[in-house]
């Protein structure tokens, strides 16, 4: 099923693998805080220095997300984002940049109302890369996963420290563009990971395919990134963007001319840090 | 659509009935999610677990429950002969014990040490810290912020017992915002944590679990009224919110034809305002909580807040086994508004001496319409679920009584 044609996730971890270096995946919420902010937060980011691009799709129910990612959410929702608008912003930031991957992260239910082939096939002409739908497990792969496959996006599967040995090929079997370790039992943003155990289980991950690995959840300071990245292809920083984006708004909870920079200049700091982490 | 030669072998091995049903849930929850199904398959298969829930439904839950002929409320609607279900004599107050006991005795089984619930009126959260403290368990209970002001007595009582209730202040701070942080505090701590669900809905095995730990009450209704009536009943009655109730009734008599069937969904102010909790009127299917189902939600697929006078019916969506017994029709779904419930909770008071929970009180309100329109050697059984004692403060304030 997976196909080897090259597309932008896989010859950007090729790039990636070349420079010798991890990945600095971000993850933003389409529409936080609003539709225009949002937009020139997207076009910042590959100039701060993100390598792969997360746009989180809102919704009223985020249940693996932590009170950060949440708050985006609804942010957003209240802003007016649709699935509509997330697509549209997509096309928009394709316009100006056809390199990096951009992955669409979220819940089921706003593209199972979208219908499913409709919003494949228009994910693909907006120039989406790749899904990460957190409630779809392979359990579920006839839903979305394999049509997703079908139309040429990248269905992206998150492996989690429950996920065992015997468990992992199932996790793995329809999983394509690269594999998402979520780097603690909880939700996003929550708990610190330790960079030791991380490592261990990519390496666990990686006996198990070929695909990259990229880290996320809880993962917050340039610090933290680096060691994660130190023992993976890539790693993922979310709830920090999310809260940079919540502390330069104003008191009525509107951008301000921080509000790009903010998030741009934690960009460029995670994006430095991960850059120094060299490979032998 | 031909009708299936029995309605009661579903779920299949994927918890589908129908579209609907499934394991719609993150990937840290998946390995325990399949080892809790093949621990329920197991215990199902094991004497000595039914010899243990048969021990305790006995002696420390009461069962049976009565089935009680309401005299004076036939009498009075002048119609059906109207028989209660008397799941409000459970210990606790409600039938919610029922499926309780189950899963706490499968929690011990699977050696887990602490308990999480969701609650929205309180009678699944007391039921659930009674049993954690009848086995020395730790109880975590999840309760939506509003729901905690308007269910005082029940958050105490979960208190008295050894439970720490949550309030929970995101999204609307009801039933479904419990749901969720209930299932983040599951994905958080899986590894010890055992998630005791309320109804039947949530991802496989759910459904069907919580079903057949509450199919005791059909169970017993169809015995009960064969000795009585020497007869099945021509009807039932039951409130749906998540449909626990209304499952362990309906079950049973699925696949007798003759037994006409009604769900009855709270329609708060009206299917015709934005302000009801009737999921199959008012929604469509999508998929939240683990499962698909009937949802509320706007036309982006965002999930919009229910509205119940009754805490317990307050919740955008309904067991997946309902939905679909709607899709099929062997279930008619109908509608109570808040009015309807409140004044059918004051009838049932004084004509039979027995104050009906708000939820149990919406079943109430249409045997109220449905009663009157059939003969009177029709058998009508409702499933008085829970008592109202924990609703007084709720009903006096909307009938202007201050207490």
């Amino acid at each position: 099923m997976t196909s080897t044609a090259p597309t932008r996730i896989s010859t950007r971890f090729k790039a990636l693998a070349a420079e010798g270096r991890p990945g600095l995946v971000t993850f933003i919420t389409a529409g936080d805080p609003d539709g225009a902010t949002s937009r020139a937060i997207l076009a910042a980011l590959p100039a701060a220095g993100a390598d792969l691009i997360e746009l989180g799709m809102p919704f009223t129910d985020p249940m693996a997300d932590g009170p950060a990612v949440q708050a985006a959410g609804l942010r957003a929702l209240k802003g007016g984002q649709t699935l509509v608008h997330t697509l549209e912003m997509v096309a928009d930031f394709r316009t100006r940049d056809a390199a990096t991957p951009i992955v669409l992260m979220g819940y089921y239910n706003p593209i199972y109302v979208y219908g499913v082939a409709r919003f494949l096939a228009d994910a693909r002409a907006a120039g989406v890369d790749g899904l990460i739908v957190v409630d779809l497990p392979p359990e579920e792969d006839d839903e979305l996963c394999i049509p997703a496959l079908a139309a040429g996006l990248d269905f992206i599967r998150l492996a989690t420290p429950t996920t065992d040995d015997k468990r992992l090929p199932t996790v793995l079997t329809h999983t394509a563009g690269f594999v998402y370790y979520v780097s603690i039992t909880g939700i996003t943003g929550a708990a610190t990971p330790d960079a030791n155990l991380v490592a261990q289980a990519v390496a666990r991950i990686k006996s198990h395919t070929d695909l990259p690995v990229a880290v996320g959840f809880g993962v917050k300071t340039p610090a933290q990134a680096a060691a994660i990245a130190a023992g993976a292809d890539a790693v993922v920083v979310g709830s920090a963007l999310v809260e940079a984006v919540r502390t330069s708004l104003d008191a009525d909870g509107r951008a301000t001319a921080q509000t790009v920079p903010a998030v741009a200049g934690l960009v460029a700091d995670l994006s430095q840090a991960v850059r120094a982490v060299k490979r032998g | 659509m031909n009708a299936p030669n029995s309605y009661r072998t579903g779920p299949d091995d994927r918890g589908h009935f129908g579209i609907h049903g499934g394991r719609f849930v993150a990937e840290t929850l998946m390995p325990q999610i399949l080892a809790l199904e093949a621990a329920y398959e197991a215990a199902k298969a094991d004497p000595a677990f039914k010899a243990e829930m048969d021990g305790y439904l006995a002696h420390y839950v009461g069962r049976p429950s009565p089935l009680y002929y309401a005299e004076r409320f036939s009498e009075h609607l002048g119609g059906a002969k109207v028989y209660l279900k008397r799941e409000e004599l459970n210990h606790t107050g409600s039938h919610k014990v029922n499926n309780v006991l189950g899963q706490i005795l499968l929690a011990r089984r699977m050696g887990k040490p602490r308990i999480i619930a969701e609650t929205g009126a309180g009678q699944h959260g007391v039921a659930t810290a009674t049993l954690c403290a009848r086995f020395g368990l730790k109880c975590v209970v999840y309760m939506g912020a509003v729901d905690v002001e308007r269910q005082k007595p029940n958050v105490f009582r979960m208190q008295m017992l050894g439970a720490e209730v949550i309030p929970v202040t995101s999204g609307a701070c009801t039933l479904k915002d419990a749901m969720n942080e209930a299932l983040r505090d599951w994905v958080t701590n899986v590894a010890d944590t055992f998630y005791c669900i309320g109804t039947v809905a949530g991802p496989h095995p759910y459904p069907s679990m919580v079903r057949d730990f509450q199919s005791i009450i059909g169970r017993e209704t169809r015995s009960q009224l064969m000795e009585m009536e020497g007869r099945l009943p021509d009807s039932l009655v039951a409130a749906v919110g998540g449909g626990s109730n209304a499952m362990g009734l309906f079950h049973e008599f699925l696949d007798d034809p003759s037994v006409e069937i009604f769900g009855v969904e709270a329609a708060g102010r009206g299917l015709d305002t934005k302000e009801h909790a009737a999921s199959i009127a008012g929604g469509r299917p999508g998929v939240l909580h683990g499962n698909r189902t009937y949802l509320l939600m706007d036309g982006d697929g965002q999930i919009t807040e229910a509205h119940s006078i009754s805490a317990g019916l307050d919740y955008p969506g309904i067991g997946p086994e309902h939905s679909w017994l709607n899709d099929i029709g062997r279930v008619k779904y109908i509608s109570c508004t808040d009015d309807e419930a409140l004044a059918a909770f004051q009838v049932l008071s004084k004509l039979e001496g027995i104050i009906p929970a708000l939820e149990s009180a919406h079943a109430v309100a249409k045997v109220m319409d449905l009663a009157p329109q059939r003969p009177k050697d029709h058998i009508m059984v409702v499933n008085l679920s829970g008592r109202g004692d924990k609703d007084i403060f709720a009903v006096a304030e909307h009938l202007g009584a201050g207490l």
